[in-house]
């Protein structure tokens, strides 16, 4: 269940082999990461889907050279991230975005912070006022640049958080369970920020999650469990799987899993009706 | 909640004069006040610096009842400097009042309304700094005006940050701690009865959660931070540039004129 990757050019990301293992006070290393191999192409949506513990949250870490892989490696545009040389451009290549949207806003006014990430890369000052400006339109926050960030909702917090990635003009943004503190409103708010992004900019965005219906919406799924990647590629094909994605403690969405279950009852349903109208028109077709 | 009326490093927007004057143009007027403070002696002196701090209110348009507010705290430190500058300063001739060892003389009085209007003064001009700068300008300020430092190794651009970061989890915290009390209380702790010591064992199962979720927020941040390029100080920019205008080095000759003005006059014995 693998996708055909396009060798022909340079992917955006690229793990080779990629083990991890905490080192321990007790010299005991549990494994996090079990042999990640794993190939993104520049521009396009890819959801990383697991449940606690599968090692997807530490594979993102990975991506922009938080952590360094105790066994095999990881390029970020064909730059290898154990390379010290390399940190600054890899930092600014792929941008991150954590759970917790108050712990990385770092200043007391919504444009002060979006500014945070080029003033750090001595970005002029006209040229800073510009991208603060693009990035806070860019998830429709403009509006709020002079507010202070504690008494934003908590979506409007993390496309805050977002907007001072963009600044930085990257060209992957890694976005770990961006969505696990925010209430369906919030959740919303980013995931449609996502998306914009990744259509209308051409922004890999690689987002790490466990709602099914987030990854859903991705070009390309990967599924991970007990550090290793076990499904890769179009939502559709992976969650055909369903008894594959059970096993390993996933649930399947709720379209899939009711035209599976109809299946197990010998109706004759195709497993791909993802979208909810889709699921309704393969249901329509069936009774008529 | 009484947590949420804290007014550290609070801040009243507005455009006046005062607001638009460039943070470091503010420190500095205000170390140059302080000096004229310490200078005056006499009654002509102090009606000068009191007058001058009476239009520097006025043109803030920040509202008695805020600075007035703000000397809460301080009443009783002002009351027992001025009472004991009342009877321990020794005068030449009569004591005006004698009660068992206690003298009040001429001398005393004025020593003790010096020292009250001192204090007052001194709180006033630093709340009037504060209340006209926000706190990101202010430590913009700071850090631009102690940057000379830097070829002494003082960590300026960091202590600057530190402050920054500070200030922007003040409500942060203050919010948690509001959490982690109501979920306490839900269990039954009790933050109000019982005498100090009682109150103070009350707070440990508050502190003891609020420092450790400070200490995950600090890692998170930290990693935050790294992943957003920051790597200290060096070769970085502003948003945000500090420019003198016309306006700033007028209020510094002002300045200036002002502590030589008390100056002189001290020379009279004014």
């Amino acid at each position: 269940m693998t996708i055909e990757v396009n060798t022909m050019e340079q992917p955006i990301l690229r793990a080779d082999g990629v083990r991890f293992s905490y080192t321990t006070a007790e010299g005991v290393a549990p494994v996090v990461l079990d042999g990640v191999d794993l190939s993104i192409e520049e521009g396009s949506f890819v959801a990383v889907l697991g449940h606690n513990g599968s090692g997807k949250s530490t594979l993102a870490k990975h991506m922009n050279a938080i952590l360094l892989p105790t066994g095999g490696t990881v390029y970020v545009n064909g730059m290898d991230t154990a390379e010290d040389e390399y940190l600054l451009d890899i930092r600014r290549t792929v941008g991150m975005v954590f759970q917790n949207p108050d712990n990385q806003i770092v200043a007391n006014v919504v444009e002060e912070d979006v500014a945070f990430a080029p003033e750090n890369l001595g970005v002029p000052p006209q040229e800073i006022r510009r991208r603060v400006d693009e990035a806070l339109k860019a998830v429709g926050m403009y509006e709020f640049r002079e507010h202070a960030p504690h008494l934003l909702s908590g979506g409007q917090k993390q496309r805050v958080a977002i907007a001072g990635v963009i600044a930085m003009q990257p060209r992957c943004i890694v976005l770990d369970e961006p969505t696990a503190m925010l209430d369906p409103v919030g959740r919303q708010e980013v995931l449609s920020t996502i998306k914009t992004l990744n259509r209308t900019s051409g922004v890999t965005v690689v987002l790490i999650t466990h709602h099914m219906d987030e990854a859903a919406q991705a070009d390309r799924l990967v599924v991970m469990s007990k550090g290793k990647v076990i499904a890769d590629g179009a939502p559709k094909t992976v969650f055909q799987d369903v008894e594959g994605l059970r096993a390993v403690g996933l649930t399947v969405p709720e379209t899939t899993g009711l035209l599976w279950a109809l299946r197990q009852d010998g109706l004759d349903l195709p497993l791909d009706a993802l979208s909810d109208e889709e699921c309704a028109n393969a249901l329509y077709a069936l009774l008529h | 909640m009484a947590l949420k009326d804290i007014t550290l490093g609070q801040y009243f927007p507005g455009h006046t004069i005062l607001h638009r004057l460039d943070p470091r143009t503010k420190i500095l007027l205000t170390i140059l006040y302080i000096a004229a403070l310490f200078l005056s002696h006499q009654v002509v002196s102090y009606a000068v610096v009191i007058a001058v701090l009476c239009v520097a209110v006025a043109l803030s348009k920040v509202g008695l009842k805020a600075i007035v507010g703000g000397m809460r705290p301080v009443v009783v430190i002002v009351l027992l400097t001025g009472i004991l500058n009342l009877f321990y300063t020794p005068g030449e001739g009569e004591p005006l009042v004698h009660v068992w060892v206690l003298n009040i003389y001429v001398e005393g009085i004025w020593s003790a309304v010096f020292m009250i209007l001192r204090i007052l003064l001194l709180i006033t001009c630093t709340f009037l700094l504060t209340y006209t700068t926000s706190p990101i300008l202010l430590t913009d300020g700071l850090e631009n005006l102690l940057s000379p430092l830097k070829w002494v190794k003082v960590p300026v651009h960091e202590l600057a940050m530190m402050m920054s970061i500070a200030l922007r989890f003040i409500p942060t915290l203050i919010e948690e701690t509001d959490k982690i009390m109501s979920a306490q209380k839900a269990r039954g702790a009790d933050f109000e009865s019982g005498n100090l010591i009682q109150r103070a064992q009350a707070l440990v199962p508050l502190l003891v959660p609020l420092f450790v979720s400070a200490f995950r927020r600090a890692d998170e941040l930290a990693v935050a931070m790294e992943c957003r390029c920051y790597h200290g100080g060096q070769g970085r920019t502003r948003l945000r540039q500090l420019r003198f205008q016309g306006c700033d080095y007028v209020a510094l000759v002002l300045g200036c004129v002002l502590v030589a003005g008390i100056v002189l006059l001290g020379q009279f014995g004014l």
